[in-house]
């Protein structure tokens, strides 16, 4: 059985991934639509949830086009680098105890490589499509993705010094006791925001900008490949939320007097779509800041704070040694 | 008719006189009181340039092809006409200056180094009439396709599809208008590329999320600052103006409705009242005070849609939603009173359509207390947000010397510091009975402009609640011969009103000749349309002075040096409508 345990979770990350995704697209739509006094999409099926179909259908069934002037190979490998990137991200990820499918020794590391090599897919789609609202998006996405790499992976180091392993089940055996979402505030508040950075979401959806760049580095997509697309961003979307509740909030452990209620795997789904609603909550308050306003926070804000973290922690950890 | 009171000259005139004699001039008078000066086209720019100290603005440029027209007593002879409005805010005064050309020399001097904004101005006389105004500098088409044959608002020129002979879009056509499309940089002044770095062209629109409609906007860039831009427009161009000279002046109102879509009857008001200046009627207090009330009612609607698209412009997805429905419970309103919704075209000459239906007051009063919480809420969630302000504090700036340069009037002027409202300079339609504040702000910023309309919002609203609480009785329609329709009444009773109102439903009105224009405070700024009669049932010529057609011209001097998301945000900030725009 637990030989065969991986390959069984991989086939189910892989399915539930891409169904999650579906249907996180109408969740968003209808909970948005909740916030901004309106319905989304309600007509298709018991509370509209048929519209996942249908969009499938939709976008499935659409020409499969490459625009004349467009860089081929390139065009068409893009979407797909993002699916997998993200998609590979999971297999770190300890969803219950022993419920995982690689368990590394380097786990962290290969989550922040995999997160990185999105930045790829968003670029290369930019500048294969030849046009220049593509240009300009996959130039931003560049920018904004490798600055806000740096504080996302620095932001950790709080949490593996504490834990004392990149392992994330390492990690989350080390928050038996207390989250780190409280011994690490401000390591969480820099991985939040170094987060929808790098998922690229609303209100830090630069690349895309629809307001500014039409649809930034995805002007030129349609049909699958553009669903490819918003596949990697929400894939992206739900592998943030995991590994914030992996890192910050105890994976799949629940609160402290009432964790034995539910199974492991049910608290890490709850605090999972939790996290997602939050990230939905921000997409519907928060304007879109500046390009060069998104490069000063990170620079001029993140990254002292990131600093600032890792020499507290370090000198409490090291307090603590000396004392005990 | 010349009344004692007409031959006192204004100042303004007795300077001219002093400065070039008498004789230079000839003095036109008309039923608007704006004094009105022919000159010779050889003086012209020393005329104006004179003048330019005392006439901060240029309000208005437009041309007439005087060729069919009647009455023109005691004008020179022209074929075409070349009318400079200017107005001074300072002494609230206006003063036109016309200049009589001949169809054989349609030459005349340009003025754009007197006041910037005579360029568009100029290159819409030139699209439309075929005036050339030596040593303009891109004396190109501005409304119509590069490719138009004609000038459209000659006389001689059809006016419908059906007038024009076949449509055909053959190969040949194809590539002829593909080609007229070709973006050459050099053609718009812009360069390709500077000493170090190659500049990229980035076509903003007319087909883009952020510009309100079709309005085109090429851009220079350097990375993503913009070191030059060139706006263009006509892609919502429908010929108002020509519309306007076929309509009787009854059955123009509707279009008027679709110049400003957001304004809805306050379109309608500056129609009206000029045509009522021309026929002399006078108002009933009670249609006054329901217009003021429904025009009120419909900048509130229109600045609603502007404080949403405006703060989805920068990023924030939701106040628009919020706004949208508070929107929609004012078009309840509207469309309890007029039966419409966005194009009521409910104003008649002489007064309104009907009467206020039962009950109208109720859902007014409850609208009332409803909004301003509803107000104080999203000042909360947009205007305090620190990341708006972060996008739009400091960003489009322009001064009020600019603005006063550039024909900026409305929200966009009260944002540098200036209080100069039509409702208050020159209280038409009974706006003197109100009491009402007059917001300004100082930045001249994009966050000043927005702030400064949600104060008007709240204005708007004081207006409205003293029209609920003072409604006077009495007709909604004036008792005169060119009120149209007229009073049924008495029709089956005597043969004179059946006549009278037989012919006025038919024909519509004969307005006396003359010519007029009345300004008004319009939501985005001054709206007024110049009317000709010639003693018929249709407009000789309606020239349509909108604000947001002056307001575009600027872009490029605010938006020098920003960037993509602030030239978003400028755009956004300046509401315009590119109906209003083009007409």
């Amino acid at each position: 059985m637990s030989e065969l345990m991986p390959v069984f979770l991989a086939l189910a990350i892989l399915l539930g991934g891409v169904a999650g995704a579906a249907i996180l697209t109408w969740w968003e739509r209808r909970l948005l639509g909740f916030w901004q006094d309106r319905y989304g999409p309600n007509r298709l099926g018991p509370f509209g949830i048929g519209q996942v179909l249908a969009d499938m259908i939709k976008l499935l069934t659409k020409d499969d086009w490459v625009p004349p002037f467009a860089d081929k190979v390139v065009f068409i490998f893009a979407p797909t680098a993002i699916v997998v990137a993200m998609m590979m991200g999971f297999a770190v990820v300890p969803f219950a105890p022993d419920m995982v499918i690689i368990d590394v020794n380097i786990g962290l590391l290969f989550f922040l490589g995999m997160t990185s090599l999105a930045v790829y897919s968003v670029l290369l789609g930019g500048l294969a499509s030849n046009n220049k609202y593509a240009l300009l998006g996959g130039l931003r996405s560049a920018a904004q993705m490798v600055s806000y790499e740096v504080f996302m992976g620095l932001s950790l180091m709080g949490v593996v010094m504490m834990s004392g392993s990149f392992s994330l089940v390492d990690i989350v055996a080390a928050q038996s006791d207390v989250w780190f979402c409280f011994s690490q505030v401000l390591g969480l508040l820099v991985f939040v925001i170094a987060g929808i950075a790098e998922s690229h979401r609303l209100p830090f959806d630069l690349p895309e900008a629809e307001h500014e760049l039409t649809a930034g580095f995805h002007t030129e997509y349609g049909g699958m490949k553009f669903a490819m697309f918003m596949l990697g961003e929400y894939l992206g979307l739900m592998l943030i939320s995991c590994m914030i509740v992996t890192l910050f909030f105890g994976g799949w452990m629940g609160p402290a007097l009432i964790g034995h209620w539910l199974p492991p795997l049910a608290w890490f789904g709850i605090k999972v779509f939790l996290v997602i609603n939050f990230f939905v909550l921000l997409r519907a308050a928060i304007p879109r800041p500046r390009y060069d306003q998104l490069m000063s926070l990170g620079w001029k804000v993140m990254l002292p704070i990131t600093l600032v973290n890792l020499v507290i922690t370090g000198a409490v950890l090291l307090w603590m040694e000396g004392g005990a | 008719m010349q009344t004692a009171e007409d031959l006192v000259y204004s100042q303004v005139e007795e300077n001219l006189y002093r400065q070039f004699g008498q004789d230079l001039f000839v003095a036109q008078h008309n039923v608007d009181k704006i004094p009105t000066l022919w000159v010779g086209r050889d003086r012209l720019v020393e005329v104006l340039q004179f003048l330019k100290p005392s006439f901060s603005m240029l309000y208005d440029l437009f041309a007439i092809d005087e060729r069919t027209r009647e009455y023109r007593q005691g004008q020179p002879d022209a074929d075409f006409t070349v009318v400079y409005q200017l107005l001074s805010m300072e002494r609230n005064e206006d003063l036109r200056i016309k200049v009589a050309l001949s169809e054989s020399d349609l030459n005349i001097p340009s003025i754009i180094s007197i006041w910037p904004n005579a360029n568009w101005y100029e290159r819409e006389a030139w699209d439309m009439f075929g005036v050339l105004f030596a040593g303009h500098p891109n004396l190109f088409r501005i409304l119509l396709p590069p490719t138009w044959e004609g000038h459209a608002l000659r006389k001689d020129h059809p006016a419908r599809a059906t007038e024009m002979g076949e449509f055909e879009m053959g190969p040949e056509r194809v590539a002829r208008e593909q080609e007229a499309l070709r973006f050459r940089p050099e053609d718009w002044g812009m360069k390709a590329a500077s000493d170090d770095s190659e500049f990229m062209f980035l076509n903003l629109g007319p087909n883009h999320p952020s510009v309100h409609g079709v309005f085109r906007i090429a851009l220079q860039l350097d990375g993503e600052v913009i070191m030059d831009s060139v706006p263009d427009i006509g892609y919502h161009h429908r010929g108002a103006e020509k519309m306007a000279e076929r309509q009787t002046w009854h059955t123009y109102i509707p279009y008027t409705d679709r110049i400003d879509y957001l304004g809805g009857v306050m379109n309608n008001l500056a129609y009206v009242q000029s045509v009522e200046m021309l026929a002399g009627i006078e108002v009933p207090e009670r249609a006054k005070v329901i217009r003021i009330m429904l025009a009120e009612l419909f900048r509130i609607s229109s600045h609603l849609v502007f404080y949403g698209t405006f703060v989805q412009d920068v990023g924030q997805m939701s106040p628009v939603f919020y706004m949208f429905v508070d929107r929609e419970k004012l078009f309840g309103i509207v469309e309890a009173i007029t039966g419409g919704r966005m194009h009521p075209a409910w104003f008649r000459i002489g007064g309104v359509a009907q009467d206020l239906p039962d009950g109208w007051n109720r859902m007014i009063r409850e609208f009332l207390d409803y909004l301003p919480a509803r107000l104080d809420h999203y000042d909360k969630m947009a205007m305090q947000n620190e990341m708006l302000k972060d996008r739009t504090v400091g960003i489009g700036v322009y001064t009020k010397q600019e603005a006063l340069d550039w024909g900026i009037t409305g929200p966009g002027l009260r944002a540098t510091g200036s209080d100069w409202d039509v409702r208050k300079k020159r209280p038409y339609g009974g706006y003197d009975q109100f009491e009402f504040d007059v917001p300004t702000a100082t930045n001249g910023d994009c966050y000043d402009r927005a702030a400064l309309r949600i104060e008007e919002m709240r204005q708007s609203l004081r207006i409205i609640r003293q029209c609920v609480d003072n409604m006077p009785s009495g007709p909604y329609k004036s008792d005169h011969s060119a009120t149209t329709p007229p009073p049924k009444e008495k029709t089956m009773e005597d043969i004179e009103t059946l006549i009278h109102h037989f012919l006025n439903v038919s024909w519509g009105p004969v307005i006396p000749e003359g010519e007029a224009s009345v300004m008004i405070e319009a939501t985005k700024g001054i709206n007024s349309y110049h009317l000709i009669s010639d003693r018929s049932t249709n407009s000789y010529r309606t020239r349509i002075r909108t604000p947001s057609f002056p307001h575009l011209q600027q872009i490029p001097l605010i938006s020098k040096g920003l960037m993509i998301p602030d030239l978003i945000a400028i755009i956004a900030s300046i509401d315009f409508v590119m109906a209003d725009v083009d007409r």
